[in-house]
Parts: structure tokens; C-alpha cells; sequence
């Protein structure tokens, strides 16, 4: 079963839980384990193994339909809304097999989502941010109100929003939208954050706004994204990962990734040679 | 390539071209009129109506007060009063919708959101035809099924009663409010469950939370359409309504709904007697339009 993709990555694991008593600073939050995963008869990931590091950013790129959104949405298992997904191989958070326990609430609440488009839903700023509090049954209004203001700042729009907090959030541009859903999303203090392609419908402004807040998110959380956008990938991650076909072409430091890539399909993706 | 078109093929297109135009004009009128003919209708209905049932307040010298607050119906005696009508009519309507309106729409809930595909195949066509049985079936089961049940089982001397009425009137409106909810909660953008169960929210709490408010105008459009249907009935209600001219003072007692009210004596009608009957209409009409005009009130703040 163990066919190395990316060899040395692996075998740097192998070796970390070996002796587990050594607590390295660089400990992998998500580890990944050949995953395979299918819809229906399809096959749209071919054992990806990949180990996501704790308080990174880990950039995901690749062409479009190479199965990297796919992979994102199965570390919070999204891809279980879609019948007949099939999966095999396993993804360990914080050494915890996600696919083995059912608690899928408890895995959400945990790896929190940000998605493509904006999806904050048609109520007030505040009750959109409240909205994850309020589904764990926290009910106290000053915890409430400490809870959102905290994350609305952590997302940096507590300024644009503070004065018009019971308004309707969907009359918020788009850019302040997606920045209310990042806040919504750390409202649930969770561990790990994952991005789809989060600045894709947003204007180049608000997207310098979400990537400086995805910069300065990464010491209090592990934040996967997925980008279309490799100068995005470029600027803001620490760690990046090339898609192709389902499968991982290379996953290395995205210095390297970028400047020194091993493989001649990521080179020929990064130079913009297709794709 | 295109060789120079001669005079007389010319004159040909122009022909065919000019009957062409003529055919468009004829059909737009055609077109046109079938449109007005439901306008006319309406018009001609709401006229007949309201001429032949204002005519005893007019001419007549009949109190409209007394007409709608009298409490005794007694046509040979010149009396004229619909108010336990009124009465029952508003109570087997809310009745209905009491129960009707969970069991409606629990049952669009799970048939958008959570059955799996195979069964949901299922029930929808069964709900779906639940529509297509004529109401007089409806009726029949009523007497046939429900009535004695309630005669054996609460120990009613007659089984026709409001609450039999109620029943029945439930299960006809299921299939409006069915099908309406469940449209309205399937057009609820995937992006809204999505982003609720991302925040590990349970599939129950993102139902109720986020997609139900979220389909609201739509479900509200499904309540007010079941009610037009609960009001305006009247073949079913007929047969297990009892219809007695009583103010009706609990679910047991036998009642008479305004419709049934005219079903029931039109037939033989005439004079005074008819015309209140229009009367009786005219009210019922009133309930209707008010209906609708909640409805569109509805229907404009969802498009917003």
C-alpha cells in the first residue's frame, strides 16, 4: 500500500511517528495518507499523501478540475453531502482519523470553511457571525457579543461593521462579505481553516484585504487554501502543493515550488506553460 | 453565390411575406383575446354576483349588519343571517390549517432536504396526486371513513361535525402546501447549507436555522394557497359537514359552511331567497381576495 508519491515528504513522517516522544516544533496538523476518492465510478483523487504543518499556510494549485477543491472539502468531509463519494485512506488531524469517528460535527467545528462565493446567509451581520455559537448552544448575550465583536476584528472588518452590526449582511460589498464569512468561520475558534478559492470573486482590492488578513491568520491558525492564482500562492503560503489529475504532482516550500521546481509539469503550471 | 433575385420571385416574397404578416396579426389577436377571456370571465362572474346579491341591501331594505351578524337562516321566514356560517367556515378553514400546515410542511422538508432520492421519488408523485382526486371522493371517504370513526370513537350521536370537516379539509390541502413548500425550499441556494453545516452545525438545526427562514415568503405562499383551497371547498365539505345552521360551539358540533350553504339551497332558490344566497357569494369572494391580497403581499416582499 505504501507506494511513495512524494518519497522524501513521507518518509520524513514515517520517521516523526516513530518516535513520538519527540515533540518537533513542525509536528504535521493534517496528515494525510493515501487517499483515494471516487465519485460514482469516477476516480478524482489517486493516493494523495501530504502532511499539512501546524500554523502554515498551505497553498493548494493546480488547473481547474484537478481535484484540489475536492481535496480541501474532504478534510472537513463537505464531500459527504454528495452521493455516492467513495473513499479510501486515511486523514489524520491532530492524529485523529476523520474518517473513522462520525462526529462530523465536532470535525467542523474544529476546520472551519471559507468558501469560493460569499455565503453568508440572509440575516444580520451579527446573527451570521453569532450563527455557529448559537448552533453549539451558547446562549448568553455577552458572550455572544464578545464572541462576534472578537472575531469580526480578527478578520479585520470590525471598523466597516461595528455600527451597523443588525443590518442585513447581504447588503455588505462582496469583499466585506467574504471578509464577514472568514470572521464567521473564527467564530468557531477552530484549529484549521480551509479557503476555496476565496478571492476568486473578489476585486483586486478586496483581495489584497483577504490575503493580508490570511497573512497575519496564520499565527493563531492552520489555514489550507485552494487558488487559482499562483502569484497568490506565491505571496501568501508557506508550503504549496501542485495538483494535476487528482493527483499531487509536488509538494514542497513554495520558494521551491516557485523558483526550483522539481518536476517538469509543475514547472511548465508555474511558468504558465498550460493551465 | 447569390444570383440576382428576378422581378417576379420578387413579387412572390412580397406575397408570401405579406401572408406571413397577416397570419402574425391574426394570431397575436387570436392570442390577445384567449388572454382577456379570463379577465372577462372574472369580471362577468364578479358582476353577476355582486348585482344579484346586493339587490335585497338595495332595493330591498335588508340590513347588510344584520345579513352578516344575524344568527338565524330561515328563508321562509324572511330571515337572513350567515354568521354561524361565517363562523364555521373561518374555524374549519384555521382547523385545517392547523393540522394540515405541520404535516405539509415537515412533509416538503423531508422530501427537499432530507429523503434519499428513491423514496422521495416516491412520495412526491403520491402527494402529487393526492390533488388530482376529485373532492367529492374526498367527500365519500370523509362520510365513509372519518365520520364513523369520530360517531364510535368520541360517542357523537352524528359523526358529521366541524371536526370531520377539519380533517378533511386537511388532507385536501396537503398537496398545495406540499408541492409550494418544497419548491420554495429546494430554490434555497446550496451555498446556505453548505456554509451552515461547514460551521458544524446538525442537519436538523441548518434546516431549521438557515434554509426554512430562507424559503419563507415561499412556505408563506404555500399556507395562504392552502387556505384558498380549505375555504372554497365545497363538495367535500357537504358530505360531512352536517350542516346544521348552528353557531358551532365546539369540534363536535354539526356546521354549515358558507359554501355549502349555496350548494345546498341554490337549486331550489328563487326571489330573496336566491339573492341572499349571491349575498352569501359575496362574502365568501371577499375571503378569497383578501386572501390573495396577502398573497401578493407576500409574494413581493419574497422578491425582494
Amino acid at each position: 500500500m505504501n507506494t511513495t508519491v512524494m518519497g522524501s515528504n513521507k518518509e520524513v513522517r514515517k520517521g516523526k511517528l516513530s518516535q513520538m516522544n519527540d515533540q518537533s516544533a513542525d509536528k504535521a496538523k493534517i496528515s494525510v495518507n493515501d487517499l483515494d476518492l471516487f465519485y460514482g465510478e469516477k476516480q478524482a483523487l489517486y493516493r494523495v499523501s501530504l502532511d499539512i504543518q501546524e500554523k502554515e499556510v498551505t497553498a493548494l494549485i493546480g488547473p481547474s478540475g484537478c481535484g484540489k477543491s475536492t481535496f480541501l472539502r474532504t478534510l472537513n468531509r463537505m464531500n459527504d453531502l454528495i452521493d455516492g463519494v467513495k473513499i479510501s485512506g486515511e486523514i489524520e488531524i491532530d492524529n485523529e482519523n476523520i474518517y473513522q469517528s462520525s462526529d462530523v460535527i465536532k470535525l467542523r467545528t474544529k476546520v472551519g470553511m471559507v468558501f469560493q462565493k460569499p455565503n453568508l446567509f440572509p440575516m444580520s451581520i451579527f446573527d451570521n457571525v453569532a450563527y455557529g455559537p448559537r448552533m453549539q448552544g451558547i446562549k448568553n448575550k455577552k458572550e455572544l457579543n464578545k464572541i462576534v465583536e472578537e472575531s469580526l476584528r480578527g478578520a479585520a472588518i470590525w471598523d466597516e461593521v461595528k455600527d451597523r452590526l443588525k443590518t442585513s449582511a447581504l447588503g455588505l460589498s462582496g469583499g466585506q462579505q467574504q471578509r464577514v464569512c472568514i470572521a464567521r468561520a473564527i467564530a468557531m475558534k477552530p484549529a484549521v481553516i480551509l479557503m476555496d478559492e476565496p478571492t476568486s470573486a473578489l476585486d483586486p482590492i478586496s483581495t489584497l484585504k483577504v490575503e493580508e488578513l490570511i497573512a497575519n491568520m496564520k499565527k493563531d491558525y492552520t489555514i489550507v487554501i485552494v487558488t487559482h492564482n499562483m502569484q497568490q500562492a506565491a505571496r501568501i503560503s508557506d508550503k504549496t502543493a501542485f495538483f494535476l489529475n487528482g493527483e499531487v504532482i509536488e509538494y514542497d516550500e513554495t520558494s521551491n515550488i516557485f523558483s526550483m521546481p522539481k518536476d517538469q509539469r509543475t514547472e511548465d503550471y508555474v511558468t504558465g506553460r498550460f493551465g | 453565390m447569390p444570383s440576382p433575385l428576378s422581378e417576379k420571385q420578387i413579387v412572390d416574397i412580397g406575397k408570401s411575406n405579406k401572408r406571413k404578416y397577416i397570419l402574425e396579426k391574426f394570431s397575436a389577436r387570436l392570442f390577445l383575446f384567449c388572454a382577456l377571456l379570463s379577465v372577462i370571465s372574472l369580471l362577468l362572474i364578479i358582476g353577476f354576483v355582486f348585482y344579484k346579491g346586493a339587490h335585497p341591501f338595495i332595493a330591498e331594505g335588508y340590513s347588510f349588519i344584520d345579513f352578516i351578524f344575524g344568527m338565524d337562516w330561515v328563508p321562509s321566514e324572511g330571515k337572513f343571517g350567515i354568521f354561524p356560517m361565517i363562523v364555521a367556515s373561518i374555524f374549519a378553514t384555521f382547523g385545517a390549517l392547523i393540522i394540515g400546515v405541520p404535516i405539509g410542511l415537515f412533509t416538503a422538508i423531508f422530501l427537499a432536504e432530507i429523503a434519499p432520492k428513491t423514496i422521495a421519488k416516491l412520495i412526491s408523485p403520491a402527494v402529487q396526486l393526492l390533488a388530482g382526486i376529485p373532492s367529492v371522493l374526498y367527500g365519500v371517504f370523509g362520510l365513509a371513513i372519518i365520520v364513523p370513526f369520530l360517531q364510535n370513537n368520541l360517542g357523537l350521536a352524528k359523526g358529521q361535525s366541524l371536526l370531520a370537516v377539519i380533517i378533511v379539509l386537511a388532507i385536501m390541502m396537503l398537496p398545495t402546501i406540499v408541492t409550494v413548500a418544497e419548491t420554495a425550499i429546494r430554490a434555497v441556494p446550496k451555498t446556505y447549507r453548505e456554509g451552515s453545516l461547514a460551521l458544524g452545525a446538525s442537519q436538523i438545526g441548518t434546516i431549521f436555522k438557515v434554509v426554512v427562514p430562507a424559503a419563507k415568503s415561499g412556505i408563506m405562499a404555500a399556507i395562504v394557497l392552502g387556505l384558498g383551497r380549505a375555504i372554497g371547498e365545497t363538495m367535500a365539505v357537504i358530505l360531512v359537514a352536517g350542516n346544521s345552521l348552528i353557531l358551532p360551539t365546539s369540534l363536535t358540533d354539526s356546521v354549515r359552511p358558507l359554501t355549502t350553504n349555496i350548494a345546498l339551497e341554490m337549486g331550489y332558490a328563487f326571489g330573496t331567497h336566491q339573492e341572499m344566497l349571491f349575498a352569501t357569494g359575496i362574502v365568501l369572494f371577499s375571503f378569497i381576495l383578501l386572501l390573495n391580497f396577502v398573497l401578493a403581499k407576500i409574494g413581493s416582499k419574497g422578491g425582494k
